[in-house]
């Protein structure tokens, strides 16, 4: 296999998981509608009960809405990481992940591409929902819009390769409930989305102690410093190290030796 | 001298406790029609996902053209299309679509894949199909869609799993005739799995499975005139102790 074929079967990959989100309209306003919500209606409730403290990377006091802007670009990226998933799972019950996995090119590679295909994809609604966000007050420096690119990428990649891993492991689109309880919601709640980490302190140790190992909490402050042109190190370095160990898991997941293909396959 | 399409020794492969396929032995020629029947749970999709690689063989060797599938997996796959018994196209998009992404996938070029689409639509009379969803064709156009993806990146040999189920008398015979046709006209080698023996003809090498063993294996004629059959479904029925 030369290059230009490795770059082919990457543009396929991505031209699928595009073609597919544009016919699905109804996905991609239901995935703005949800933070547009939270910041409408949950940021108004919450605006007078919750005082922020001037935190970094903020430099004065600021409003709710914009605390929590960041934790709804993840909440994006992480309902994304499990709608990939759950159509991973789909295809594989309708039989259309076998087109994929007989390729003749390394099966690690293909999934390194549906990973940053379905990532990508979550960029364009971050996007269309930060620029919707202005309507509301939540207007970083211009130069934020620009360095939110690479910031929400490494979260995007991190939770869609959280969503390849648990597309390896369940077995039937009915389990998927099981993921929205065990998962999503406490990764969303157990995260700094819409408290900042002191205030969960200043109530519960443990509770903060859990924020704080949370990867999801590290790819929000990514985006959240990234939007104010600043670099969080630390967030950075979770993020890729939580990526890297779920992509090999999930590369492991969907090896034919070992994981879900072994035990799901039929006994004919 | 042709050399062997497909060579597979001692393959065995089982499910926890249950032995789901025995020493299993073939040699297909190329352009050789070979035929698989087995009653149902006899073992051919489990050859099938192993000869795909969505499984690994508990123990044995297969050979693509002498590309050994667990030491140049990929170059194997190259010369393998797939027809599998659930259909794998994707609904939502086009015909073309679902070809398009086959031939990425295989790492052609978009201008490649372009021009190929048109010769398999029009080798399979689906090119004013090309921009329909998949949704909207009956099942005999979509198992059609399936064998010109199968044969977009030009396979040496084709791989069809109870390739014709689900499908009328008429769609049926077609099928298995296109791919006769294409095994004598372009050299393609063809492992045909079925149930149904109507679909395989006397001088058809074939094997037959029961229970992951082989129970027979040889030119279908030859094999009645040896185990004394009147015909190809009582050499099944005698070999397998079912109902025809």
């Amino acid at each position: 296999m030369t290059i230009s074929a490795y770059y082919y079967c990457f543009v396929g990959i991505l031209k699928r998981e595009m073609t597919r989100f544009l016919q699905q309209r109804s996905r991609f306003f239901s995935s703005l509608v949800r933070p547009l919500l939270w910041l409408a209606v949950f940021a108004a409730g919450f605006r007078s009960a919750l005082g922020i403290a001037i935190i970094p990377p903020y430099e004065t006091y600021i409003s709710y809405e914009v605390y929590i802007a960041p934790g709804l670009i993840g909440i994006i990226l992480l309902f994304n990481g499990m709608q990939s998933s759950l159509s991973m799972v789909y295809d594989r019950e309708v039989g259309s992940m076998r087109v994929l996995l007989t390729s003749p090119i390394p099966r690690a590679y293909l999934l390194i591409c549906k990973l940053l295909a379905t990532s990508l994809v979550s960029l364009f609604q971050v996007y269309a929902f930060i620029a919707i966000a202005r309507l509301f007050d939540i207007t970083p420096p211009l130069m934020g819009y620009v360095y939110l690119l690479p910031a929400a990428l490494l979260p995007a990649l991190m939770l869609s390769a959280l969503g390849l891993f648990l597309s390896s492991v369940i077995r039937q689109l009915e389990n998927f409930a099981g993921v929205m309880n065990f998962i999503v919601f406490p990764m969303f709640f157990l995260s700094s989305a819409l408290y900042p980490l002191w205030k969960m302190r200043e109530s519960n140790e443990i509770i903060y102690q859990i924020c704080a190992l949370n990867p999801f909490t590290h790819g929000i402050e990514l985006i959240r410093f990234a939007l104010y042109g600043q670099f969080n190190l630390q967030a950075f370095s979770v993020c890729i190290a939580t990526t890297l160990v779920f992509l090999a898991l999930a590369i492991f997941g969907y090896d034919p030796k070992h994981g879900l293909l072994k035990r799901k396959a039929g006994g004919d | 001298m042709t050399s062997a399409a497909l060579h597979i020794s001692n393959l065995c492969y089982q499910y926890g406790e249950r032995l789901a396929l025995d020493k299993l032995n073939v040699d297909i020629a190329e352009g050789e029609f070979f035929g698989l029947l087995g009653p149902n749970g006899a073992g051919k999709t489990t050859l099938m996902s192993l000869l795909t690689r969505l499984l690994k063989p508990a123990s044995g060797e297969i050979n693509v053209f002498n590309y050994s599938l667990n030491t140049h997996g990929n170059q194997a796959m190259r010369q393998i299309g797939v027809v599998f018994q659930q259909s794998t196209l994707d609904l939502d998009l086009s015909v073309s679509q679902n070809l398009e992404y086959h031939g990425a996938l295989h790492g052609l070029s978009p201008k490649e894949v372009s021009a190929r689409i048109q010769q398999e639509l029009a080798r399979f009379e689906l090119g004013d199909r090309q921009h329909d969803r998949v949704r909207d064709l009956n099942g005999g156009h979509r198992r059609r869609v399936e064998l010109a993806r199968a044969l977009l990146h030009r396979p040496k040999l084709l791989l069809l799993d109870e390739a014709s189920s689900g499908l009328d008398i008429d769609s049926r015979a077609n099928l298995n005739a296109h791919v006769r046709t294409l095994c004598k006209t372009e050299g393609i080698a063809a492992l045909w799995t079925t149930h149904l023996i109507e679909e395989l003809h006397d001088q058809d090498n074939i094997l037959i499975l029961n229970k992951g063993k082989c129970l027979a294996q040889g030119e279908a004629k030859t094999l009645q005139e040896q185990h004394k059959a009147k015909d190809l479904p009582a050499l099944f029925s005698q070999l397998t102790r079912s109902v025809v």
